[in-house]
């Protein structure tokens, strides 16, 4: 009986071991970015005679979608601040800021590549739209995800109400939120300020 | 309501507060438009704008992760951080090495 006590704690441990396996997932999509970072920076000036990055892209719209998901994952950071008091309330409202913001992005996102499309510039046009594309559009998929984990989680959220287990998820959502912004960061800086200058 | 549970005490480690997320999204939108704004203007040309828009990108960054992520007020192990530190070693390796050998290869097959 002495030696209980150096049993860990094993309820907590159930709650932080699935956080920690979200970030170790979350670490390696990083690394999967990296690569497609990579390729950009190696594709870029590969235009094959068609429109450079400049002549394609409007820093003014970029600039737009940054703020955009700046401000959703900040309203999904606000929106877990409520969540370990229990006020259910707060929480739903501002996921759902976050949820109109991040679709809000999803919608630029859209419409900005049917812009390009449009224009004859489609992933099939050259090496540097084809490392474009396949950045953003990875990105996008992302968000897309995100979207469709927050709608199952605001729906657990109204019929459970906030268990340990609805929080746990809802935990995992604000770290991907936030870190899908922080890879934004660099599409923003690699892709349009230095790429499109 | 007269009690605001937002002012209360620093919450356990990951959820953060309340004071460190509006000083994280104030200077994510202050450092965004630092970025454009060198964009538009024509102060910085060439590397020197490489640098500038870069640093401040990591800036961003680090604001993002220890404002929004918490990541420097976990408790020990600190397995996040160690995990995180391992992951950017990868990226550094992948972006640097890739861009290295194919810079080299096109140097190299240059005509004559």
């Amino acid at each position: 009986m002495t030696n209980t006590q150096s049993y860990p704690d094993t309820h907590h441990d159930v709650s932080s071991n699935t956080i920690l396996g979200f970030w170790i997932y979350l670490m390696t999509d990083c690394v999967m970015f990296a690569t497609f970072f990579a390729a950009y920076a190696v594709l870029h000036n590969n235009t094959f005679g068609g429109p450079s990055a400049k002549e394609l892209f409007d820093l003014r719209f970029a600039l737009g979608e940054s703020l955009v998901l700046l401000a959703s994952s900040f309203s999904c950071g606000v929106a877990m601040l409520y969540a370990p008091r229990q006020q259910t309330g707060k929480v739903l409202g501002w996921f759902a800021i976050t949820f109109i913001l991040g679709a809000l992005f999803f919608w630029m996102g859209l419409y900005d590549f049917s812009r390009l499309i449009a224009g004859g510039n489609t992933w099939q046009s050259n090496g540097f739209l084809s490392s474009y594309f396949t950045l953003i559009g990875v990105h996008g998929l992302h968000i897309l995800v995100g979207l469709m984990m927050m709608i199952v989680f605001i729906v657990q959220l109204i019929q459970r109400g906030l268990t340990g287990r609805v929080l746990r998820r809802l935990t995992c959502l604000r770290i991907y939120w936030h870190f899908l912004y922080l890879i934004w960061i660099f599409t923003f800086a690699i892709v349009y300020l230095i790429g499109a200058r | 309501m007269s009690h605001d549970p937002l002012m209360d005490p620093p919450q356990p480690v990951e959820y953060g507060n309340f004071k460190s997320y509006a000083i994280g999204f104030v200077a994510s939108i202050a450092l965004t438009l630092a970025m454009y704004y060198l964009a538009i203007e024509p102060m910085l040309e060439g590397l020197a704008y490489d640098l500038a828009i870069a640093a401040l990108s990591i800036a961003q960054a680090f604001v993002q992760l220890i404002l929004f992520l918490n990541l420097t007020r976990e408790a020990k192990p600190r397995w996040n951080l160690t995990i995180f530190l391992f992951m950017i070693m990868v990226v550094v390796i992948i972006v640097f090495g890739s861009v290295w050998i194919m810079n080299n290869l096109n140097y190299n097959l240059m005509p004559e």
